[in-house]
């Protein structure tokens, strides 16, 4: 279906969305939360207009649930202090050890302002200069504090500041990651180690969009990054590398899925609007016409997840009760339809004849079997 | 996993009321378990913050540390929760014994158990992480030396380490978090990570008077200040009165300024527990009302005896567990693990018609009448011109079944007689089942003792799944092979451990 309404430039119809607001960036976390729910065209949206979800679901009624508690912030700004402490001498210390090569002490590029200037497109032109210089062959010993990279995710550019990068280490750059989650004997809560592999895979694989925009080789880029954690119940940095090769498949696999964010708005009508200053009831009209993938996961990352759980249990997708259920019901997108389909009041067709027929016969015996339990 | 239970979430959400997933409980519930409601520092590895202990529902113990980040007051919380649960756990180590035998011909071996066990239980299953961590942060630690901490901090580290560790033995229940035993027993009509949190489950199951469990649910999460978290970690918006109050608490100096400041820390964290400690007894009162099944008991002496093997060995030996498991250990526990794993879901699907259900509905069980009989029915024998007394039944059932001519089966109503299928006739819908019987008569020669043979009419239920089938045998520790590394050797604590950093 052709589009209904006057084309605009993408962005400025994303940005007529958003209204005055500033834009909120697009971080290496909202493309991961992106790749694990990439049906989630409301979510593709909202982000790729820059809007601070938090502020929405607040005017749409949700207080969101998410917020950081002081002693964990003040425990990660610590924990990172010491790590670049001395010009990122643990962050060599643990090069050294990981790698079995000499790594030598190296100078650091504080990639934070450039020239006091803060804004991310300077400190990204930067960063592309300095990684030009270094992988052109120079051999410049030069760490990148906070570098930016720039990745382009469902017509928008992200982008995106790990920790640090290396100089050429045995040949080969290194994003490090620095976590404030402990690492007891050795590991760490599987997690939040898998939640950092896939925001690391997000800078891995921006670094490989920019080299090969500036002409590199990308074989010059690890495919493992440098996690580092505290050790134990201690503030001690401990440094491993993980391999990341599956998180990048996995990653490139994703984004070409991804429809592009512009052309999802586009299905929105002329007079719908993100603006979280306009009133509720327009805001209302507009996020519903964005369609939402709900699954309980969201509930831990994402502010909306409140709202789409109220509108999933309204139109009672099944998926709303978790896994195990949408899964006993393949091909049915609402609860109220297998239940009629159990109680007899309608007929499956051909395709979920199958799954409704072990579905009745597991009501059936649970009506047997459970004797007189209530 | 189960569709019986995608079924229950169904009706569940449609009626607003938690469905049973059991007909009886297949956990024990102790008459005096010690229940732990802690709370940790946010963004710290593991730094108690407060907890509630005790035994009495009506009287918990509230444990404080007003300054989380002080290593001193750190060792002081663990030792007075030492001073709580080691009580306890001496309790029942008092208890009377009763004798038990292992083994049997020639290794047969009486030995003794106490009649009583620790049951020690956290609000969920971050609870039970929490265990672990605190266990492993404090039984390494030693009690002589520069950095002596007081005796029962590595005592409570040693006993918290193997509730840890028995935790994740299914049908163990020295150590068990509330929303894991409720969940266990009731389908709601929400999803498994929302079921997680204590106070949301439970409105599920017991709503208060006049509310389906789909609104007291709800009303749970929008009021954080009277359903706050579930523990051990704390509420964000929490953490910052909490951060107020411990930099007061920091500035005021000694003298009386300081100890209002404490005290006032004091009471803002009990509120914060004391909801979820009602919470966890209130579930506990759940799951009482329920009967227990059948092998309840046995898996509970299975547990006693455990605990009376670890309190022996402590008196003994007493090195606290290694920081890793060495790779014997490591094999014999993922055995022993799966081996649990398989025997309690056979032995819950014994006790259960409605376990047993899912066994049916995937065709490893079957269910039906008792059409015909053949008392007398022999087979020849192994020797020449034997003969064997082997019965048969023929069950007719109207379910589909997937077990093949030849398969062992049992029925739970008679678990100590093995029966072989001999014939499937299928039916059209319906099918029969021969199965001929191999024991369990107690006799060799007909006829078959009242009500060892199931008769015509009866409706009987026949099964592939037995709680009974034979442990892996595995050789001693002691007997491990050269090939193998060879016996392995006992962690000893080092300097490092004693002196390890906690801050």
């Amino acid at each position: 279906m052709p589009p209904q309404h006057p084309y605009e430039p993408p962005d400025d119809r994303l940005a007529a969305l958003r209204g005055p607001r500033p834009p909120q960036a697009y971080t290496a976390r909202k493309i991961t939360a992106l790749t694990a729910n990439p049906a989630c065209s409301r979510r593709a949206v909202l982000d790729a207009a820059g809007i601070d979800k938090a502020v929405l679901a607040q005017r749409m009624g949700y207080e969101p649930r998410f917020g950081q508690s002081p002693f964990a912030i003040a425990r990660e700004r610590d924990f990172e202090t010491l790590v670049k402490w001395g010009g990122y001498a643990e962050l060599i210390r643990l090069l050294r050890e990981e790698l079995g090569t000499p790594v030598e002490e190296a100078a650091v590029a504080d990639l934070n302002e450039v020239g006091g200037d803060t804004s991310l497109a300077r400190r990204a032109n930067e960063t592309r200069r300095l990684l030009g210089h270094l992988a052109s062959g120079s051999d410049e010993r030069l760490i990148l504090d906070r570098p930016v990279l720039t990745l382009e995710v469902a017509g928008q550019t992200a982008c995106l500041e790990p920790h640090a990068l290396t100089h050429r280490v045995g040949g080969k750059f290194y994003v490090s990651e620095i976590r404030s989650f402990p690492a007891i004997d050795g590991q760490a809560n599987p997690t939040a180690v898998a939640q950092t592999a896939k925001q690391a895979a997000v800078s891995v694989l921006a670094l490989h969009r920019t080299f090969e925009a500036l002409g590199l080789d990308t074989g010059q880029i690890a495919h493992e990054f440098l996690l580092i954690c505290p050790k134990d119940f201690s503030n001690r940095p401990y440094g491993r590398l993980v391999d990341l090769r599956q998180e990048l498949d996995a990653l490139r696999f994703q984004l070409t899925r991804l429809r592009r964010a512009d052309q999802l708005a586009l299905a929105l009508p002329p007079s719908a609007t993100l603006d979280t200053d306009r009133a509720e009831s327009e805001l209302g009209a507009s996020v519903e016409a964005l369609d939402a993938s709900y699954t309980p996961d969201c509930l831990s990352f994402c502010e909306m997840a409140r709202y789409c759980r109220d509108e999933a249990t309204d139109c009672a997708s099944p998926a709303r009760l978790g896994g195990m259920v949408r899964n006993a019901l393949p091909g049915v997108d609402s609860t109220r339809t297998a239940l009629g389909y159990l109680d007899g009041t309608h007929a499956p067709g051909p395709t979920e004849e199958a799954a409704i027929t072990r579905l009745r016969a597991a009501e059936r015996l649970r009506r047997l079997r459970r004797g007189d339990v209530a | 996993m189960s569709t019986l239970a995608a079924v229950a979430g169904l009706r569940a959400a449609e009626t607003g009321h938690a469905e049973r997933l059991t007909t009886v409980r297949h956990e024990h519930m102790d008459a005096r378990p010690f229940v732990l409601v802690p709370l940790t520092l946010a963004g710290e590895a593991c730094a108690p913050l407060a907890a509630l202990a005790g035994t009495d529902p009506d009287h918990p113990v509230l444990l404080t540390v007003r300054q989380p980040r002080d290593r001193a007051e750190r060792f002081r919380f663990v030792e007075r929760l030492a001073a709580l649960l080691l009580p306890y756990i001496e309790t029942c180590r008092t208890a009377e014994t009763e004798t038990y035998t292992v083994g049997r011909g020639k290794e047969k071996e009486e030995r003794a158990r106490f009649l009583r066990a620790p049951q020690l239980l956290v609000p969920n299953g971050e609870g039970i992480a929490y265990v672990r961590l605190l266990g492993r942060l404090t039984r390494l630690r030693a009690a002589e030396g520069p950095h002596a901490v007081d005796p029962s901090v590595p005592a409570l580290g040693k006993w918290l380490t193997w509730f840890a560790d028995r935790a994740e033995f299914p049908g163990s229940c020295l150590l068990q978090a509330g929303t894991r035993l409720l969940a266990a027993n009731w389908a709601t009509g929400q999803s498994p990570s929302e079921d997680s949190h204590l106070a949301s489950l439970l409105a599920w199951i017991d709503p208060p008077p006049g509310r389906d469990g789909a609104e007291a649910a709800r009303e749970t999460e929008e009021d954080p200040l009277r359903w706050p978290p579930a523990g051990p970690a704390t509420d964000p918006v929490f953490d910052r009165t909490l951060d107020e109050l411990i930099s007061r608490y920091d500035e005021a100096g000694e003298g009386r300024g300081r100890e209002a400041a404490g005290r006032q820390i004091d009471n803002e964290l009990y509120a914060q527990m004391l909801p979820t400690w009602r919470l966890v007894w209130c579930g506990v009162d759940l799951l009482r009302a329920l009967p227990p099944g059948e092998h309840v008991a046995e898996r509970w002496a299975y547990d006693r005896r455990l605990f009376s093997e670890y309190a022996a060995y402590l008196d003994e030996d007493g090195r606290p567990q290694a920081r890793r498991d060495h790779a014997v250990g490591a094999a014999r526990r993922l055995a022993r693990l799966e081996e649990a794993g398989t025997r309690y879901d056979a032995e819950r699907a014994y006790d259960d018609p409605l376990v047993m259900a899912e066994y049916e509905l995937t065709g490893e069980a079957f269910t039906g009448v008792v059409v015909a009989r053949e008392e007398d029915r022999t087979v020849p024998g192994a020797r020449p011109g034997s003969t064997l007394w082997r019965p048969t039944i023929t069950v007719r059932g109207e379910m589909p079944i997937r077990l093949a001519v030849g398969k062992g089966v049992k029925c739970p109503a008679r678990p100590g007689q093995p029966g072989e299928i001999i014939e499937v006739h299928p039916e059209g819908d319906i099918h029969a089942v021969v199965i001929q019987l191999n024991g369990g008569f107690s006799k060799r020669k007909p006829p078959a003792p009242p009500g060892t043979l199931a008769e015509v009419g009866e409706t009987v239920t026949y099964t592939s799944v037995d709680p009974k089938s034979m442990p892996s045998v595995l050789p001693a520790e002691e007997g491990t092979p050269w090939t193998h590394g060879g016996p392995p050797q006992p962690y000893e604590p080092t300097d490092d451990d004693a002196e390890e950093i906690w801050e």
